[in-house]
């Protein structure tokens, strides 16, 4: 039973652009959201680079819950909720690492990488007659796929399948998650993850990476600092154009899109970087022509995954651990085929923008702690969030599928998007009420 | 024997050798170096905090991981991977840039912090830092951090600094900061360690 009043659609009015703060520090629809929400989106596991041999595993987090992601020996990936059948026990509590099975500390119970039960103490004994250990391997996600490195999985079997759920957003991936050429060269991780907790509810962090651009102000500091890659100045390349895409299934985009005749910036903190950049864009022209100039620049996948597509390049995990709080994990990427000095600048240019002790990340974390707070109180919920840039202002566009709203005009319109879908979750009973095309608004 | 001019003073410590006060001296001034760098820090005074680093300096702070007993050598991320800092003496004087603008909004109003030192020793067997030379030297951080009106951090861990001595002055050229967490606990790193 729904302990709110009303429907979810009631705290989300997109049309006039006023959304309830009961949906940001709420416990009961904190609850809510887990099973109607993280049980049944297609949520971001990790990536391929994490597992690349065959017994690697990565121990990573879905909603709230650790799993398993695993490479098994006949080199198939596998995710697994990391909790042993018999009494609860995580069977794996290292980050990573590789291994021939996962073996229960409590009653020793072991696990092949594939999942199976494969060692149950005093099976012959204990067991007359013998249960069928086939039933009782490691619980594992309903459904899962890689699309450009990336791993994705689902509890909901009755998901349809990742493509269908990007819908138009699938343009965001192959434009923002591929090599910086635009080829299937691919991308690796930079190395371990950035974990870290912090006092908000993670839709704050998840809409603000859709697409708040009007919360660049908060960042004056660092950009006054300049710590960019072009001559120091500012934190970011010049992103051109701005043009905010937001998609039915939630996800949204702010896209920067340049002109395929104007060279790139230079980096001169680095000769080598600027020469591999200058000759991606010249080799991503030749693949996209003219739409080379066309790419995400942050964006999130609806509810919680969000991603940095140009320069810098991270993805970051909003991970729900109640109302107030959320663990957040943010790793970095590079083209594969990047020679080592351009991964070693990219790096240090990466770890000064982002994380805890990014000089962009710090300010977004202390906007949301106190956004968070001041929102709990009694007389605080009664007055809702205001998200009217924008209205009215959304078009479509013959350069990107979705709803778009493009510069001079700033707009709200990708956290409108992301709350109305939220509240399509909330109130749907099944993914048959759910399919793009099936919601009526 | 007899004509010392304080043989009261000799017959107290009679068994302290020349290397031994040399180790004394060195590791006071050590001890010094640091109380001086905390209070330069936990009394704001950023800027003259930078001058404790020499041009060349990397500040570094790498991550924890959970590993086997086997790869327990690894639960410190290497220098190549990602770290939660990793700074040269350019960027780190960029941060206090970013503190002195007065809108870097995780840091304005400013924290309260404190700086504890402690379990300093040289790592090195020597007892003298002539000009130039470098040494390692090991210590732990307790770090208070509170702000704004409940809100706090504590931060614990070890520091490996490498301190070399120029112009007669010890300076940290290279400073490795080994936190005791996996998960990083506060919600931002906005304090020196």
């Amino acid at each position: 039973m729904k302990s709110f009043n009303g429907s979810a659609l009631k705290l989300v009015n997109g049309i006039a652009g006023e959304i309830s703060r009961e949906i940001f520090v709420n416990k009961d629809i904190y609850q809510e959201e887990q099973s109607q929400v993280f049980a049944r989106a297609w949520l971001y596991v990790g990536h391929e680079s994490q597992v690349k041999n065959p017994g690697d595993y990565f121990v990573s987090k879905m909603g709230e819950e650790s799993v398993i992601l695993t490479r098994d020996r006949e080199s198939k990936l596998h995710v697994f909720l990391n909790t042993c059948r018999h009494r609860g026990m995580k069977v794996c509590r290292y980050d990573e690492g590789n291994t021939r099975n996962f073996t229960c500390p409590y009653h020793g119970w072991s696990f092949s990488t594939d999942g199976k039960l494969i060692g149950v103490q005093d099976y012959q004994a204990a067991y007359q007659p013998p249960f069928n250990r086939e039933e009782w391997g490691l619980i594992e996600v309903a459904k899962m796929t890689v699309i450009q490195g990336t791993v994705w999985a689902t509890w909901d079997k009755n998901a349809p399948e990742f493509n269908e759920y990007l819908g138009d957003a699938r343009h965001a991936f192959d434009t923002g998650l591929c090599a910086w050429d635009g080829s299937d060269a691919g991308t690796e991780l930079l190395g371990s993850v950035q974990k870290w907790i912090i006092p908000s509810n993670w839709k704050f962090v998840a809409e603000n990476f859709s697409g708040d651009i009007l919360h660049a102000i908060s960042h004056r500091s660092v950009d006054m600092v300049g710590i960019g890659p072009k001559n120091g100045e500012g934190r970011r390349d010049d992103p051109g154009r701005i043009v905010l895409v937001a998609h039915e299934g939630g996800h949204g985009f702010v896209y920067g899109v340049k002109p395929t005749d104007v060279p790139r910036d230079d980096y001169s903190g680095s000769a080598a970087t600027s020469e591999y950049f200058q000759d991606c864009w010249q080799r991503r022209i030749k693949n996209q022509g003219k739409r080379a100039g066309i790419s995400p620049l942050v964006g999130t996948v609806f509810p919680n995954m969000s991603f940095h597509g140009q320069q810098p390049r991270t993805i970051l995990v909003a991970h729900p651990r109640g109302p107030m709080q959320t663990e957040m994990w943010r790793v970095y990427f590079v083209d594969k085929a990047a020679p080592a000095e351009v991964k070693q600048y990219l790096r240090n240019y990466y770890m000064r923008y982002s994380g805890p002790a990014g000089m962009t990340e710090q300010d977004d974390m202390e906007n949301w702690n106190y956004a968070s707070a001041a929102s709990e109180g009694t007389i605080a919920r009664r007055h809702p969030y205001h998200y009217k840039a924008g209205l009215g202002a959304e078009k479509r566009s013959d350069m990107l599928a979705g709803l778009v709203t493009e510069s001079p005009i700033t707009s709200e319109q990708n956290p409108r998007v992301l709350y109305k879908r939220w509240a399509q979750y909330m109130d749907a009973k099944d993914w048959d009420g759910l399919r793009v095309g099936a919601v009526k608004a | 024997m007899n004509n010392d001019a304080n043989p009261k003073l000799d017959m107290e410590i009679p068994s302290v050798s020349k290397s031994r006060l040399a180790y004394l001296s060195l590791i006071r001034e050590v001890e010094d170096f640091y109380y001086y760098e905390a209070d330069l820090l936990d009394e704001r005074h950023y800027e003259q905090w930078l001058d404790t680093f020499t041009a060349d300096a990397i500040y570094w702070m790498p991550m924890r991981k959970n590993v086997p007993w086997e790869d327990r050598d690894r639960d410190i991320t290497s220098e190549d991977d990602i770290a939660w800092v990793y700074d040269d003496k350019e960027i780190l004087t960029k941060r206090v840039k970013q503190l002195l603008t007065g809108i870097h909004w995780a840091e304005e109003p400013l924290s309260r912090v404190s700086h504890l030192i402690t379990n300093v020793h040289l790592a090195e067997q020597r007892f003298s830092l002539n000009e130039g030379e470098q040494m390692l030297i090991k210590s732990r951080f307790f770090v208070y951090r509170n702000r704004l009106e409940t809100e706090t951090d504590v931060l614990v861990g070890r520091r490996e600094d490498f301190l070399r001595r120029e112009n007669g002055n010890l300076r940290v050229c290279r400073r490795k900061i080994i936190i005791e967490q996996s998960t990083f606990l506060a919600k931002n790193l906005t304090v020196f360690l």
